[in-house]
């Protein structure tokens, strides 16, 4: 199969994958400096970057709140209702 | 000439007639049947079909208009691609139930009264609960008890609320609710439970995951967007939607975090992706009602293809938890890579239809000035990806080898994934062909470069985070509380309380009885005696003396207004004559 083996080639090759991956992050940041802003609502619309930040604080806000929320209150072990 | 066929016409009857068929000729029927629909709604003109009168209500099976027509387009392409995903399958109760299910969907979405809506929506819970069903495990049949019961319950709220606007105002159109009575609120909650709003959502999260592989397909697409189009129809502009939509969307969000089953996990990013349709009805804007209607078609897509894609990996695993799953893009890459096209699109990434529809729904909330909705709404889309786009994929295709070693699933699954997915990137690089079928003029335009830095900063950024947090995010053998531990330990409690209580109290009564009475044991055989003869002998005779003169009276009976009239008259003369004297 085809499609198999590209994406066998690219688990290979990580590190290259991983090298590409920080350049087009940093590539969407830079880019945010030049592009042309028309009308904004809000005013962290002309922060350069704002998005960026704001993407990772999600990321790691969700999974912090949601894994303490888990930990401490909502999870069961799986035979929790057949019990 | 007929010159209008209800599109559900082929798909309720036609499934009916399915067990007459075997073998290749079935699968080409199954097909045949979703097809013919689609092909009805494809040339449906605007406009007002089917009035029926019935007990002096005006019935209407087929109101036609710009908003109906785009959700039962799409609903039949779902029905359509789910029938292809289900070819294969031998168990003909699962294409009756799935095509029952589906044409009521289309019934609900063309219904122009509160009673054609009702039936309809009932018929899509009863012809739904099989998809749960028929996987045949005890699981599935208990999820799928307490969903219909769930479901019952909405319905009698339902019916309650129409009951009520009706004989308040009269009406039973199915249109934009005028007063805030309880008629608003007992609707209001029967739809946000089929939208699968918290805290009336848990039916959802507990059943699909235990439907059958190609079930889920078809569950995924109906009853919550059934739901939002009913919304759509009778609440727009409804301002508590808002919140609550935007509380679904990140509710969703922190429930798929602590999911292990896959198919949950798509079940809690359904609620997710149904919030910000929600919070777009609440709205009410124009944007914000293209929003949704653009949202909730692109949604069925990819949350189907999603569906698919998940189903896939469990019918060719055998294997369904996050924990036990991993590494298998080596044997299932075509799977892997159509689920993907799956989740850039919920993700919303640029040229994927997410980014086409969902970011309407953002920049309603923005044209509103509503910071927080905005701020709310763009952290949940963070978790989308995170979720649907990330972690499922990585701890199922790839990630740790999980030792399984399946194959490609049969060729029709991987066909219906592939249309699915033509269409989501389809719709994303041509968003004008969904635009123009939105109830409103759209002026809208996705492909700024401001918009599509922002979301990708957004988006990679979320994935930086995912690989920074990897190692904390795999699947744990685990199951997270959620509301039907109400109705599932409450039964407990409730079955405790009984056993405890009422059982004993039961019994001492029983017991006081046996003493008290038993030796009147004679005395009550006597009086059965006398219950029989006298008693029932009495009424017997007074029934059947009253019996004859009702015959003697039919007589009189000549069902001619005049005669009663003169009746009256002459009664009223006699009675007033005796008052006087």
């Amino acid at each position: 199969m085809n499609t198999g083996k590209i994406l066998e080639s690219m688990m290979n090759n990580t590190k290259t994958l991983k090298r590409i991956a920080y350049v087009v992050l940093a590539l969407t940041v830079v880019l945010d400096f030049f592009i042309e802003r028309h009308h904004h609502v809000f005013f962290w619309e002309d922060i350069p970057g704002f998005s960026a930040a704001y993407g990772f604080i999600s990321c790691v806000l969700i999974v912090v709140i949601s894994k303490a929320l888990g930990h401490y209150w909502l999870e069961r072990s799986e035979e929790y209702y057949n019990d | 000439m007929i010159d209008w066929v209800h599109p559900s016409f082929f798909l309720i009857f036609g499934a009916l007639l399915i067990p007459l068929f075997k073998g290749r000729v079935q699968q080409f029927y199954v097909v045949l049947l979703p097809a013919l629909s689609l092909l009805t709604v494809m040339l449906m003109d605007p406009g007002v079909y089917g009035v029926f009168n019935f007990l002096g209500l005006e019935l209407v099976f087929g109101r036609a208009d710009k908003l109906s027509l785009a959700f039962a387009y799409v609903f039949s392409s779902a029905a359509l691609i789910g029938a292809i995903y289900a070819m294969h399958v031998k168990d003909v109760s699962q294409h009756i139930a799935a095509f029952i299910y589906a044409g009521s969907s289309l019934g609900a979405t063309f219904a122009g009264d509160f009673i054609t809506l009702f039936v309809f929506w009932e018929l899509m819970a009863f012809a739904s609960v099989w998809l749960i069903w028929a996987r045949r495990v005890k699981a599935s049949i208990e999820a799928g008890y307490r969903y219909l019961l769930v479901h019952a319950v909405g319905g009698l709220v339902l019916l309650a609320g129409i009951l009520i606007l009706y004989v308040t105002t009269g009406s039973i159109r199915f249109d934009a609710m005028q007063v805030r009575d309880t008629a608003f609120y007992l609707i209001l909650i029967g739809f946000m439970l089929n939208a699968a709003v918290p805290p009336l959502h848990a039916w959802l999260t507990d059943a699909y995951p235990e439907s059958t592989v190609t079930g889920a397909v078809f569950l995924s697409a109906f009853t919550t967007k059934t739901a939002v189009y009913a919304l759509i129809r009778a609440y727009p502009g409804t301002e508590v939607l808002i919140w609550m939509g935007t509380i679904m969307a990140l509710y969703g969000v922190v429930f798929a975090v602590l999911a292990n089953d896959i198919r949950r996990l798509l079940g809690y990013h359904i609620i997710s992706q149904v919030g910000y349709m929600v919070a777009a009805v609440g709205m009410g804007t124009a944007l914000a009602i293209n929003g949704a209607v653009a949202h909730a078609f692109t949604h069925i897509l990819y949350k189907g293809l999603l569906f698919m894609g998940a189903g896939a990996v469990i019918q060719m695993t055998g294997r369904s938890k996050l924990s036990e799953l991993g590494g298998i893009y080596r044997y299932m890459p075509v799977t892997f890579v159509l689920y993907m096209i799956g989740g850039f699109s919920i993700s919303a990434f640029p040229l994927f239809s997410g980014f086409v529809s969902k970011s309407m729904e953002v920049s309603a909330a923005a044209e509103l000035h509503l910071t927080w909705i905005w701020l709310l709404l763009t952290l949940a889309s963070a978790g989308t990806f995170l979720h649907t786009g990330l972690k499922l994929p990585y701890f199922t295709f790839l990630g740790d080898d999980c030792g399984a070693r399946p194959t490609e699933p049969p060729r029709n699954m991987l066909v219906a994934m592939a249309i699915a997915a033509f269409l989501c990137v389809f719709i994303g690089v041509y968003p004008d062909w969904l635009y123009n079928m939105l109830p409103h003029e759209v002026d809208y335009h996705p492909y700024t470069s401001t918009h599509v830095v922002w979301a990708l900063q957004i988006l990679l950024f979320t994935g930086l985070g995912f690989f920074m947090l990897v190692k904390h995010l795999g699947g744990s053998p685990k199951i997270s509380l959620d509301m039907d531990w109400f109705y599932r330990k409450g039964a407990g409690i409730f079955m405790q309380f009984i056993y405890r209580v009422v059982v004993p109290v039961e019994d001492w009564f029983i017991q006081v009885y046996r003493y008290v009475f038993r030796g009147n044991l004679a005395l009550g055989i006597k009086g059965l005696w006398f219950d029989k003869n006298v008693i029932d002998g009495a009424v017997n005779a007074i029934a059947s003396a009253v019996g004859r003169c009702a015959g003697a009276l039919r007589q009189v009976q000549t069902g001619q207004l005049q005669h009663y009239a003169l009746i009256m008259v002459g009664s009223l003369l006699i009675l007033s004559l005796y008052s006087l004297f």
